[in-house]
């Protein structure tokens, strides 16, 4: 019994052993795959990937245009490059893909009507949390009255006071 | 009563927010190109390289631009919808062949059929730059002075058409 035990979790090492050494390798060849940065010009490489880092992939939302690796991303990437060779400024690029993206490209939202709520409204939601709090705490106050002692509860004050001054 | 029912309230609306959020789909991002002109591009037909199309060739016609790749799966779903779109013959649909290959191309057209008047091969992607694309299979409806009336992302369905494209398409006809 106690030998096949032991039996039982070498087989068990042994296996997860496999399984992690399959896993480094897989690891190592999809790292070998990352996408391939063809700098023939790392410093426009550089302002690209500046300007990407602030625009939405479309397709993974959750990505920037510099870190995505889905086909779109990269096509957008060439796009971006093609252009800064065409010495279109920043602001050129990004009115480009606006136009043909929305807004929805940017990760830092325009200042405009549509996106008043999503600027305003944090400060508007704490400014609505600091007046219902100072109204609950004025009513609050309002509502604890102070109840003076009873004749009866001041005279057992003092006597207790005076027993303890006597001690 | 209206002070421990406040909490209460607070928290439906909140819910109601919640909801709402949680049914409306992120990946349909309202597209800015709607209302304003089509872009104009002109392309090679895929079934002769030799012929190029050009979008202003269709000015004066109310066509429907759909966007679609033989690597898209979902494009397979409305497929069957296009090809009976195109026998009934309400309105000319011209395929934006996208980031594809041509012979690959080819041969999902004869497995699935052609519904399209013209298809158009964007081997490299940039007209569909040009057009905003970036969920095939994607659909517009232009119009005759050649603005994108309308834009459908993701697969074509019976309700989206319907619903919206046909009304659109036939008023649009007038």
């Amino acid at each position: 019994m106690m030998i096949s035990s032991v039996r039982f979790q070498l087989i068990v090492i042994v296996r997860l052993c496999v399984l992690a050494l399959v896993l480094l390798i897989f690891c190592g060849i999809s790292l070998a795959n990352e996408a391939p940065l063809v700098a023939e010009d790392p410093v426009l490489e550089k302002r690209m990937l500046n300007l990407a880092e602030n625009l939405r992939c479309l397709v993974c939302q959750n990505e920037s245009l510099a870190g995505s690796r889905a086909e779109f991303a990269n096509d957008l990437r060439r796009e971006i490059r093609e252009q800064m060779q065409a010495n279109k400024s920043d602001n050129e690029i990004i009115e480009f893909l606006v136009a043909r993206y929305g807004d929805f490209v940017l990760y830092d939202p325009p200042m405009k009507p549509t996106t008043w709520l999503l600027w305003f409204g944090p400060f508007v939601f704490f400014l609505g949390g600091i007046v219902s709090l100072i109204f609950y705490l004025k009513h609050r106050r309002a509502q604890v009255k102070e109840s003076p002692l009873t004749e009866h509860q001041r005279k057992r004050i003092e006597s207790l006071m005076k027993a303890a001054n006597k001690d | 009563m209206t002070r421990s029912l406040l909490p209460l309230v607070i928290f439906i609306v909140v819910v109601i927010f919640l909801g709402v959020g949680l049914t409306l789909n992120p990946r349909q991002v309202p597209s800015p190109l709607v209302d304003k002109p089509a872009p104009v591009f002109q392309l090679q037909q895929l079934h002769d390289n030799d012929k190029v199309f050009s979008s202003e060739d269709n000015i004066g016609k109310v066509w429907m631009l759909n966007v679609w790749a033989s690597w898209c799966v979902a494009c397979r779903d409305e497929h069957p919808l296009l090809v009976e779109l195109s026998r009934l013959g309400i309105v000319p649909i011209f395929g934006l062949n996208y980031k594809d290959q041509r012979d690959t191309a080819l041969q999902w057209l004869k497995q699935f059929g052609d519904p399209y008047v013209i298809s158009i091969a964007d081997t490299d992607g940039r007209v569909g730059i040009d057009y905003g694309v970036y969920g095939v299979p994607e659909t517009y409806v232009i119009d005759k002075e050649g603005i994108i009336r309308y834009k459908h992302i993701g697969p074509v369905t019976v309700k989206s058409l319907e619903d919206k494209i046909l009304p659109l398409i036939n008023e649009l006809k007038g």
